[in-house]
């Protein structure tokens, strides 16, 4: 029996979606699933369906910011996800929007927010539902993450969370992990050049990675690369934080960055940088190849 | 006796080593300085000195980490206090030129030996490598103070200049009896010089 899974898009740029659409193996996919509305795929229902029936559904995933505004045709979205929530067997947040509340905090919107929190506190709006649901931030999510939430659901593989209701198996790790920049993190040399395959972009460049979690490293993007590896700064995406301003520039205090890598001291974090910084690694100062 | 307490020991030798040594640099000049010099001012036998200290150009260098640990402990507990950026500024000052008075000979290692002979340091002690337990807590000590809004953001090595370059040459005058007061005499007003150049 397929596992029947209900799209709804509160506050979106169905960014989500879209993303969604990338996953290679979308016919396997749909041989056990089936999407009884999604916004963008042709579904069983239709929208008006949605409002009007007590559609059946497993799983029920968000996308989009909360306020208790925002409205669809009328409809309260709000009140189309309390009538689905409640009936679903698990809830699958998509997205930071969705998350913590991310770019769409700025919609406009009163008290706009993610579906269980407002950037990192947590709301009580929809907390007895807390115990079903599974968040993925990230703007957007990797489709393969979505696929295997969905696969674990639908197999009752019990899913690890952290303290954001977000997989484990994704969230444990920073995006820094898997970097095929590391050599150039670990001796502090950030001459990066953007399109060029050499240098770190945490020390000049913005990159967000050592202290953003999350499996962009660990899951390539269209099976190929990532945003680091390609040589964009990571925007920390994935984050309660979520979205900042000077992407591209490091924010420093005398030198010092303001973030630190994850858990590292500051005290740590100077002894190493000033004995690594002592030393110039003649092949990290040249082009690759 | 167990194995922490022999390190524990050792430690404290290597340590009355590096006091008696900074007497002797400070005194008849760092090149001046051998080390059977160094072993007679401290009874000891030349042999036995090598046993904590394999050359005099070791013996150099762990004398600044020394002093570098020295005087990092004793900014990191300003770090650590609830006072402002300006109190802070002060109780800097404060020590540095107290460490000047008690232990002149410190200072005057870090100016005439250290700062003055990098040959002898550029192996082991690249960069800021030997000093940098003092260098961090300054690092912190501005970085706060930007956190905090009070200091100005700038390049690390333009604030660090005028703060350690000040003192420095304060205790270097004072080292070359040329200020007619004693150096604590000076605290007030050169930390309010030092918080008004780098204060917003």
């Amino acid at each position: 029996m397929k596992t029947k899974l209900l799209w709804l898009t509160s506050i979106s740029c169905n960014g989500n979606a879209h993303s969604f659409l990338n996953y290679p193996y979308f016919e396997q996919f749909l041989k056990d699933f089936e999407f009884i509305y999604h916004p963008i795929l042709t579904s069983t229902n239709s929208f008006e369906d949605v409002i009007n029936d007590e559609l059946e559904c497993d799983v029920l995933i968000l996308e989009g910011a909360i306020s208790l505004e925002y409205k669809k045709f009328d409809e309260p979205v709000i009140n189309l996800i309390d009538k689905y929530a409640t009936k679903a067997k698990k809830i699958v947040t998509v997205g930071t929007c969705a998350t913590f509340g991310g770019i769409f905090k700025n919609s406009g919107f009163a008290h706009t927010t993610g579906f269980h929190f407002d950037e990192d506190k947590p709301i009580h709006l929809f907390n007895c539902m807390k115990n079903k649901t599974i968040c993925i931030s990230g703007c957007p999510v990797h489709p393969q993450v979505l696929v295997d939430v969905l696969y674990s659901i639908r197999n009752n593989v019990k899913i690890k969370l952290d303290k954001f209701l977000r997989p484990m198996e994704y969230f444990a790790y920073t995006v820094h992990n898997g970097c095929t920049r590391n050599e150039y993190f670990e001796y502090k040399v950030d001459n990066h050049n953007f399109g060029k395959k050499e240098g770190c972009m945490f020390y000049e460049h913005g990159c967000k990675a050592p202290f953003t979690r999350g499996s962009c490293n660990k899951i390539l993007w269209n099976e190929v690369n990532s945003k680091t590896r390609n040589g964009s700064p990571c925007f920390g995406c994935s984050e309660p934080s979520f979205p900042k301003t000077n992407l591209f520039k490091t924010k420093k205090n005398m030198g010092i960055p303001e973030n630190l890598p994850l858990g590292v001291a500051k005290r740590v974090y100077l002894t190493i940088a000033g004995v690594t910084k002592a030393f110039k690694i003649k092949r990290f100062e040249e082009e690759l190849f | 006796m167990s194995t922490s307490k022999i390190e524990e020991k050792k430690q404290n030798k290597k340590v009355r080593i590096m006091r008696g040594a900074l007497e002797l640099f400070a005194s008849k000049g760092f090149y001046n300085t051998t080390i059977p010099d160094i072993a007679n001012a401290l009874s000891m036998s030349a042999g036995n000195m090598y046993n904590y200290f394999k050359s005099k150009d070791v013996l150099a260098k762990e004398i600044i980490i020394f002093i570098s640990k020295y005087l990092g402990e004793r900014l990191k507990e300003i770090n650590e206090k609830d006072i402002n950026t300006k109190e802070k500024t002060k109780e800097i000052v404060k020590v540095y030129f107290e460490t000047a008075k008690k232990h002149p000979e410190m200072i005057d290692y870090f100016l005439r030996v250290y700062l003055s002979n990098r040959e002898v340091f550029k192996d082991g002690c690249e960069g800021i490598t030997c000093v940098n337990d003092f260098v961090m807590e300054i690092m912190i000590y501005f970085e706060e103070g930007v956190k905090a809004g009070n200091l100005r953001e700038q390049d690390f090595f333009s604030a660090f200049g005028l703060f350690m370059g000040y003192l420095g040459g304060m205790v270097f005058l004072k080292g070359e009896n040329l200020l007619p007061k004693e150096l604590d005499e000076y605290i007030e007003d050169i930390s309010y010089n030092i918080y008004k150049a780098l204060s917003i």
